[in-house]
Parts: C-alpha cells; structure tokens; sequence
C-alpha cells in the first residue's frame, strides 16, 4: 500500500445550527505519488467538505477515520503545517484580503512555506524574478500583483490567483476544488497547464470537478464518485466520460 | 462644605494650583470651572469617557528641569534618524515646556521661510476659537497653561512642515501639564504639522502624568493645513487632548491621529467650516490593548454652502480595551450642498473588548448629502482560514489582517514624512499587541519595482 495520501473511513460533520450534520460518511481514497486523481459527483455529496477536511478547516469536525499524508498524521496538523508538508488546497471560492497587497501576500506565504521547509528566504529581487516567470506562463498581468489579494478580482482572475499560488508554493499534493466552474476554455487551459507544469513523480493532484473538459487536459489517472459522503465508484479516465453521458443515476443507485 | 456643588467631578487633583490666578481670561476659566467641574458620566459629551483615573491624585506643575538622557533616548527611538523627517524642522516640549536646545535651529535644521514662530510663555494670549466656557478641559488648560507654540504661515507660503513633538518626563510624583498651541495658516497658504507625543520611560513602572493639550488652527481663504498626529504616551499616563480647527472658504484642514498609547486617551476636535468650499477631514486609528480606553470625538459644523467633511476611523481593541467614537456633523441651513461622511470601523480580538460609537447628525439646510456608518466585528474566519492554508503562520496572518485593516485608514494620509512616522509607530504597536513580523522587512511596500 502507498503511504503518500491514504485516507480512510474517514466521517465528519459540521455543526448546522446547533445540530450535528454528517457530511462525510466513511471516505476510502488511496493516491499514490505521481497520479492525478479525479473526484466527480452531485452537488452536496461532500466533494468540497473533503477538500476543506484536508486542508485543516476548523469548522469541521473529524469523528471517526484517518488521513496519512507522506506517513504524517495529516488530521493532528495546523493548516499551515500541512502547507509546509506540501498540501495546497485551490479554493472553490477564493477568499478576498482587502488591504493586503498580493505579492506582499504571496511572498510572506512563499516564505513562510520555505522557512517551515527548511529553504532558504527569497529575497525581494529573488521573489520577484520568480513570481514574474510564474505570471508570464499563466497569462496573467503583473499589475494583479499590485493589487489586494482577490479584490475586485474577476471569477477568472481569482481562480488564475489560485493557480499562481499553487505554482510558487510547490506542493506536493493539489487539491483543486472546482477550480474550472465559470472558466471559459482559455482559462481553463492556464489551469490545466499550472497542474500539468507540477506533474512529477512526487507530484499528486486531487481534481474536484463537474465537467469532463477540465480532465481532458489533465488526462486523470482515476476518476472517483463522490456521493452521499462516500466514494462509491472508482475508474479510470474513461469514467468521466460515461458520466458525462450518463449523468450519476446509475452510481447513486448503486451506493443506495 | 461649598454651598452649592458643582455637579461634575471634584477639581481636587488641581484645586491648590486654581487660587490667586488674577489674569482675567484665565479667572474666567476658573469661576466656569468651579462652576461645573470636571465633566461626569451624566455629561453627555463624557458618557462614554470617565475621568475616573484623575481622581485620587494631586497633580503638581511639572518642574522646569528634567533628565536630559532620557528625553534625549525617546527622541531618538521616535524619530528617524534618517529620511525626510530626519531633515524636518523641529519644535520639542518636555512637560509641556518649549525646550529650545532640542528643537530648531539648534538642530541645524532652519524654520521654513515665511514662519514665525513664538512661544506661548512670552506672551500669553488666548485664542478666540477655543471655548473654554463649552469644555472644561480646555478651561482648565487656559487655567494652567504655561508654554506651548504658536506658529504663523505668512499668506501664499508653502511651508512644507514641521515637527511638534512633547516628551513627558515624569518621575515619582504626579504632574500635569496643559500646552497651548496655536497654528495660523494666511490665505493661500500650506503646511503640515506633524504631531507627536511620547514618554521618556524612567524604567522603574508607569509614572502618573496628566497632558492636557489646546491647539487651535487658524485656515484661512484657500489654506491648507495637513495634521498628523501620534500619540504613543506610556501606561499611566492622561492624554486629553483638544483641537479647534477654523477653515474659511476653500480652505482644508486634513488631519489624521492615531492613538496608540496612555491609559485613558481622548481626542476631540472642534472643526467649523465657516467659508464656502472648505473641506476638512477627521481621519483616524486606535491600536489599544490591556485596560487602555482610548477616545476620538468630533464636533464638525458645516456653517458655509458646499463644503465637504470626511471622517474615517478604525479601531483595533484587544484584551479589555476600550474605545470611543463620537462624531457629531451640525449642518446650518445656510449650509447647502454640504457633503459629509463619517465611518466608525471596530475590530474586536478579545471577548472584553469594547467600542463605543456615537454618530449625531444635526441637519438644518434641506439640500445636503451626508452618511454615516459603524461596522464592528472579529477577524474573519476565512481570511485566517486562507491565509493559513497558504502556509503562514496564526499568529503571523492575525498580524497581517490587523495590520491591513488599519493601513487601509492609514492610506487616507499620503504625505511621505507623517506616513513614515504613522507606519513606524504602527508596526511597533502591532508587535506589543497582535505579535511579532515573523519576516524581517516583510512591511507593506516591501516589494516593488
């Protein structure tokens, strides 16, 4: 068995309004090192609870289950001592820090990340030769670099962000929360090619989307359904395309 | 026993400093005084900001003499060596005396040309724009007031600015002492005057000290004064402040205070647009910790067509911390057009912590704009989430969102020198209260071009 992204049995709930909500319901997923995994599934199946779950989200709570990350206890770590470990989680929604600048922001995180990693700082010339390679690739404009994290950023620009964060922060396991949905195909190939750029054998992608598109770029190892808080199919690229088709009817049945 | 009792506070912790004063507009200020007292908790103006903590001491005149290494050391560690302030004309009050062989031109540094400047103890004269009669604190500074400076931009001078800094130097016994200041700005004319009050630390525990300032600012036709004020004074201290700004018309009086230290700290500003065109602007920041209460109230009468105030403050309170905002906009009805604006933004990081927030609007002229708003909150989850979740630190990305929730108030001032002196005395408030930078040089601006 790999020992690089092992989760198992793994339940949580959320607290709904003073009543405990069960979301995940025994999640099994084995990734080994090198692979690119996709997790498809209706809306509410847990997809995005999982993602926050690994991400050290702390309105979640774990009630039963494990989670190894490169033979670590990824569940007793701090969010940030997961990204130090090489887990970087793209957000559905990317969040907005009014007032903080974003190459302020990115290179206090580039060097908190390499600081924990036992590299060394970069410096501001050194940052910034780097960051300015990174937004080249990804089409993106230097000035979003001047402004504050996400504000007045458009869907596109937002999810571009992520995308530039995952590519200076280079982790080790990329779990993209929809990164895709509202992208239009340009977009969606800058995302494509920022994962496809950190493809390695010690580079793992966990790729939480709705649509076949995205993985036609990607071209994923396995494919996973996701429902009612449980992975309840696995194959191989080939799934996304039956369900395409299909739609999820037969698998929910099956997890009935 | 005094047949009838004023209603406020005892005047005890002044009382054997009030007798025998002859000069008439300081016995006036005596009688008001005796009148009403200090101001308690059942005056409105004070509902909010107890004087409690005066209470119980007698404050003696500070004497003339002090230790001049201390003085010398608290200079230094406020002001930058280097840099446009460095090079900044200089004026230095240690207990609230004008104290010449620290400030300029013995420093080398000459005053603008086009600005005279005086000092309140060679000839006492009192504003007219100060009223004594309306806040006791200001007549008890017209009781007591023995230095201070007046300064006079001639008509069309831009005179770049100047530094006026008050170094408290207290020891054992309790002082007090009351500055009385004064800035006029001729028609056309420009200044920044930035402001700074600092303790010298003696090192053996918080010594009590009062500071009890006036200053009054006379804008005239198409001036423009610039005010930065920082007021970083020691645990145990009383900072009191008030301000009366007079703009005429097209004039502007800009000004920006943030309040970092004392225990119990107010600043209150009496600003009156008396000429068409006048713009003034109350922006501000409290950083404050422990049991500190910190105060800014305002008092901005619109009495001009078509003049603009702003007013933007934010508030960062941890521990038991406390602070107030009371923004009172008086719109006469000769006064259309007027376009005001007043926020009040709270962050609170303890449980104890608490804001207190006062907006008035008093409005007589039917053709006017004005809005006011007041937003309190924790620090967001997400953000902290986000931030984190990119590798950094807690107590790092804490720092970094209240550091960025104020510097979006601290943008509002765009002249380089009090910038400088606000960013310095903000960064070292946000290492003694939210935590450490964990990244030398990681300040915002860092990285550029």
């Amino acid at each position: 068995m790999s020992d690089f992204l092992n989760i198992s049995g793994l339940h949580a709930r959320i607290d709904a309004d003073g009543a405990p909500k069960e979301i995940l319901r025994g999640v099994d997923l084995v990734i080994p090192p090198g692979e690119v995994h996709a997790i498809m599934g209706p809306n509410g199946s847990g997809k995005s609870t999982l993602s926050y779950v690994l991400a050290g989200r702390e309105d979640y709570e774990v009630t039963s289950g494990a989670v190894s990350f490169k033979g670590q206890d990824l569940l007793a770590m701090e969010p940030e001592e997961r990204a130090a470990a090489g887990v970087f989680l793209a957000f559905q929604a990317p969040i907005e820090l009014p007032g903080v600048n974003n190459a302020n922001f990115l290179r206090t995180a580039v060097n908190a990340v390499r600081r924990a990693r036992g590299d060394a700082e970069l410096d501001a010339v050194g940052f910034l030769k780097t960051v300015r390679a990174a937004t080249k690739k990804l089409s993106m404009s230097d000035e979003m670099l001047k402004r504050n994290v996400n504000v007045g950023f458009s869907g596109g620009e937002k999810k571009r962000n992520e995308v530039l964060q995952m590519t200076m922060l280079q982790p080790s396991l990329a779990i993209l929360d929809e990164t895709d949905s509202g992208l239009d195909v340009d977009a969606l190939r800058i995302v494509a090619d920022g994962v496809n750029a950190l493809r390695s054998p010690t580079f793992s992608a966990l790729v939480i989307t709705h649509h076949q598109r995205l993985l036609d770029y990607l071209n994923p190892d396995r494919v996973h359904v996701m429902a009612r808080g449980r992975i309840v199919h696995s194959g191989g690229a080939e799934l996304a395309k039956e369900i395409d088709v299909q739609g999820y009817a037969s698998f929910l049945a099956e997890a009935a | 026993m005094n047949a009838i009792a004023p209603v406020g506070r005892s005047l005890a912790p002044f009382e054997a400093r009030l007798d025998g004063i002859e000069d008439p507009i300081r016995h006036a200020a005596v009688g008001e005084l005796r009148r009403v007292g200090l101001p308690g908790p059942r005056v409105e103006a004070w509902r909010y900001t107890h004087l409690r903590p005066l209470a119980g001491h007698e404050f003696r005149e500070a004497a003339a003499s002090f230790d001049a290494d201390p003085v010398g050391r608290a200079l230094d560690e406020s002001l930058p060596r280097d840099g446009l302030l460095a090079s900044t004309p200089r004026l230095v009050l240690v207990n609230g005396r004008f104290a010449p062989e620290l400030s300029s031109p013995a420093n080398g540094v000459a005053l603008p040309e086009g600005v005279t400047f005086e000092r309140f103890s060679a000839s006492p004269e009192f504003d007219a724009l100060a009223t004594p009669e309306r806040e006791p604190l200001v007549a008890l500074n017209t009781a007591l007031a023995t230095d201070g400076v007046r300064l006079s931009v001639a008509e069309g001078v831009a005179a770049e600015r100047i530094v006026l800094v008050s170094v408290a130097c207290a020891g054992d016994e309790a002082v007090s002492f009351h500055p009385r200041h004064s800035v006029s700005l001729g028609a056309g004319a420009s200044l920044e005057l930035i402001e700074l009050a600092v303790s010298s630390g003696s090192g053996a525990g918080a010594a009590t000290y009062f500071h009890n300032p006036v200053l009054t600012c006379d804008v005239r036709e198409g001036a423009k004064l610039t005010h930065v004020k920082v007021q970083k004074e020691a645990a145990g201290a009383t900072h009191l402040a008030t301000v009366y700004a007079n703009i005429a018309a097209r004039g502007a009086y800009d000004s920006f205070t943030l309040g970092l230290g004392s225990d119990l700290a107010r600043h209150e500003v009496h600003a009156r647009l008396s000429g068409a065109k006048a713009a003034v602007h109350v922006n501000g920041a409290q950083l404050l910790g422990e049991k500190q209460v910190g105060d800014i109230t305002s008092v901005i009468t619109h009495a001009a067509p078509d003049c603009i105030s702003r007013q933007t403050i934010r508030n960062v309170l941890t521990d038991h911390a406390r602070g107030v905002f009371q923004g009172k906009v008086h719109v006469h009805q000769i006064a259309q057009k007027t376009d005001g604006y007043q926020m009040n933004q709270a962050l609170l990081l303890s449980p104890h912590a608490e804001i207190d927030a006062k907006p008035e609007l008093e409005i007589y002229a039917d053709d006017v704009k004005c809005s006011h708003g007041a937003t309190v909150g924790a620090l967001d989850d997400e953000q902290l989430f986000y931030l984190r979740s990119r590798g950094v630190p807690e107590a790092q990305a804490r720092r970094i969102l209240v550091e960025a929730f104020l510097l979006e108030v601290l943008d509002l001032h765009e002249d380089e020198a009090g910038r400088a002196l606000l960013d310095t005395a903000l960064g070292a408030a946000l290492s003694l209260r939210i935590g450490r930078e964990q990244v030398p040089g990681q300040a915002a601006g860092e990285v550029s071009e």
